[in-house]
């Protein structure tokens, strides 16, 4: 037989494709399937979010921080807050932070739920994308309930949350935890065991804990490795040290294994949330649940209909905003994908001079010639399912 | 907590003899300044080191500073999962002088820094890739510096006729407006305008 010359394939994964999650461009050069060099475009969904929110006050900044992982939005609001009230020196009242707690982890199950359920609609399997996407529907009445907003809620303010919850919410919540766990353990038994859902993601995108660090990772990436790294545990913020949950973690750091603790992330979500939901109910969880500053913290509108000062205040607040004083700091959050940052450098004036935001999918992203080298073509949408990448924050 | 850091602030500068400028210790945080070309020893001490053992790099960002001499502060973030701290290191650029890449140190920086260039034109020396990354294929100009106006300069849209995509200058139905809230009684009791007025003509002028 002759002797053939062999012809590299360069092909163009995205930015249409549906296992891309989002607006993903890869340029993958391969060897027959296997895959030789990986280059991801991204950048196709910036929307300059940071230079935007160096032009808008502190409170108009927050909805900005919606529109970046845009599955679990208030986490993102989270850090942002949270380096806003560090630099004021301002506490959250404790119901405030039960609250933005138990938002959070509704944030956590819906990244999570959207996310192992794409993943295992990118290896073939329709049911769980259908059954999980019916609970986050549920969760996202939960914010429209709180928020007004079904997604883009801007409900964590600087100095606790926007508005108090009833207690019919709180209850509701409570009522949905234990008929999740069952559906949990549904959507599980379609996939843990799956013969067909394992050969796509047992020993794929294998990483070791040096090289996980090496390349910034954090959250799911990092525990699927080993570590016990959660920074609701190693760094808590708000009440999460009075709150009782389990970290778990991987053996192999391959793709099984972080869907494994993505599900086992969501049920420990669950304890967390009856916990919260306990509290909130009870006498310890009664109170404001923002800061009493009144420099801060704009006026309830039964205050504004009687105290002129009030009306001044809110009419400072919300035209002018509040000045944050001169400083920088991080501030930083486990959201559903890893740390998920804030870098917040003040002047002092009603609008940050700078503000960095460190998205943990970006870290991820760009491990993915490492991860993809020498796998086949068919594992790239595997990888990319389990990375948890989600355009909004990454593009930024 | 605290403690450490602090303690572990007067190590490193202990052992930085070269290249180390200083080091602050604000609102629990640790942030070292040191000289452009000490980046990737100081990198790579840091991570090292078994007292520091900042194994992960969590971010690069610049922050652009237009009055100063050297605009541009690139500030590095790192983590130490060991040891459970952070550190801030920060060192001065400007448009023209490139920083030495930290990619040999730390694989993550490769975006990080793309993303700094990209953003603000830093250069880094013995970047294996430094391409832009977020902005459009053939972007002019470096979004983030303060002297970048926030619409932009050119928009984009499809032109129905011509059947592509067009490049335009921004025309803009309405000025950007921008609202100066700088109160101009801030501080002022009432009645005591007067006391204070010269003060207030140093602010430039338009104020309302």
């Amino acid at each position: 037989m002759a002797e053939t010359e062999i012809r590299q394939f360069n092909i163009n994964f995205g930015p249409q494709h549906p296992a891309a999650h989002g607006v993903l461009r890869l340029v993958l050069e391969l060897d027959g399937e296997v895959i030789e060099r990986v280059d991801p475009h991204i950048g196709l969904l910036h929307r300059g979010t940071e230079k935007l929110i160096e032009n808008k006050t502190y409170l108009q900044g927050i909805g900005y921080f919606d529109r970046l992982d845009y599955v679990a939005p208030m986490n993102q609001e989270h850090a942002f807050c949270m380096a806003a009230e560090k630099l004021l020196g301002l506490g959250v009242p404790y119901r405030g932070q039960l609250i933005r707690v138990l938002y959070s982890e509704i944030g956590r199950i819906l990244s999570h739920l959207l996310n192992v359920t794409t993943q295992a609609m990118d290896v073939g399997a329709l049911t769980p994308p259908l059954w999980g996407f019916e609970e986050r529907e549920k969760l996202m009445v939960f914010y429209e309930r709180a928020s007004g907003s079904r997604m883009h809620a801007k409900y964590f303010r600087i100095g606790g949350v926007h508005q108090d919850l009833p207690d019919q919410l709180v209850e509701d919540i409570l009522n949905w935890c234990d008929p999740f766990l069952k559906v949990c353990d549904d959507i599980e038994g379609l996939l843990t065991n799956n013969r067909i859902f394992k050969q796509r993601n047992v020993d794929i995108g294998v990483v070791s804990l040096e090289d996980a660090f090496d390349w910034g990772f954090s959250g799911v990436m990092v525990r699927g490795c080993g570590a016990a790294w959660d920074l609701r545990k190693s760094q808590p913020y708000e009440c999460y040290d009075e709150m009782e949950f389990d970290v778990p973690i991987g053996k192999n750091g391959d793709c099984y294994d972080r869907y494994l603790i993505r599900m086992e992330e969501m049920r420990q979500s669950i304890h967390i949330m009856k916990q919260c939901c306990e509290r909130l109910l009870g006498e310890q969880g009664r109170g404001p649940c923002s800061a009493e500053d009144k420099k801060v913290v704009p006026p309830k509108r039964s205050e504004m209909k009687r105290s002129m000062e009030a009306l001044i205040h809110h009419f400072k607040l919300y035209t002018e905003g509040i000045h944050v004083p001169k400083g920088e700091i991080y501030s930083c959050v486990e959201a559903p994908k890893g740390e998920f940052g804030v870098y917040l450098i003040s002047d002092g004036s009603n609008k940050p001079y700078r503000c960095k935001i460190r998205a943990p999918g970006f870290a991820h992203l760009q491990a993915m010639d490492f991860l993809n080298r020498g796998h086949m073509l068919a594992d790239v949408s595997a990888i990319i399912g389990s990375l948890d990448v989600v355009f909004g924050e990454i593009d930024r | 907590m605290n403690e450490n850091l602090e303690e572990l602030g007067n190590f490193i500068s202990a052992k930085m003899a070269a290249g180390f400028l200083g080091s602050t210790f604000v609102n629990g945080e640790l942030t070292i300044m040191v000289s452009r070309e000490s980046i990737p020893r100081v990198c790579k001490f840091l991570r090292d080191d078994a007292r520091c053992r900042f194994e992960v790099l969590i971010d690069i960002c610049g922050v652009d500073w237009p009055g100063r001499e050297n605009r541009f502060d690139v500030v590095y973030h790192l983590l130490s999962p060991r040891i459970n701290q952070r550190i801030r290191v920060k060192l001065e650029t400007n448009e023209m002088t490139p920083v030495p890449s930290i990619v040999d140190v730390f694989s993550s920086a490769n975006w990080m820094e793309r993303e700094a260039y990209d953003m603000y034109g830093v250069l880094f020396s013995g970047h294996p890739d430094l391409r832009r990354i977020l902005t459009d294929y053939g972007f002019d100009g470096h979004p983030l510096r303060k002297d970048f106006p926030l619409t932009g300069y050119w928009e984009v849209r499809y032109d129905d006729e011509k059947k592509r995509v067009v490049r335009e200058p921004v025309a803009l139905m309405q000025a950007y407006r921008t609202f100066d809230f700088e109160s101009p009684w801030e501080g002022i009791l009432p009645g005591d305008e007067k006391a204070s007025g010269s003060e207030e003509s140093d602010k430039p002028a338009g104020k309302t």
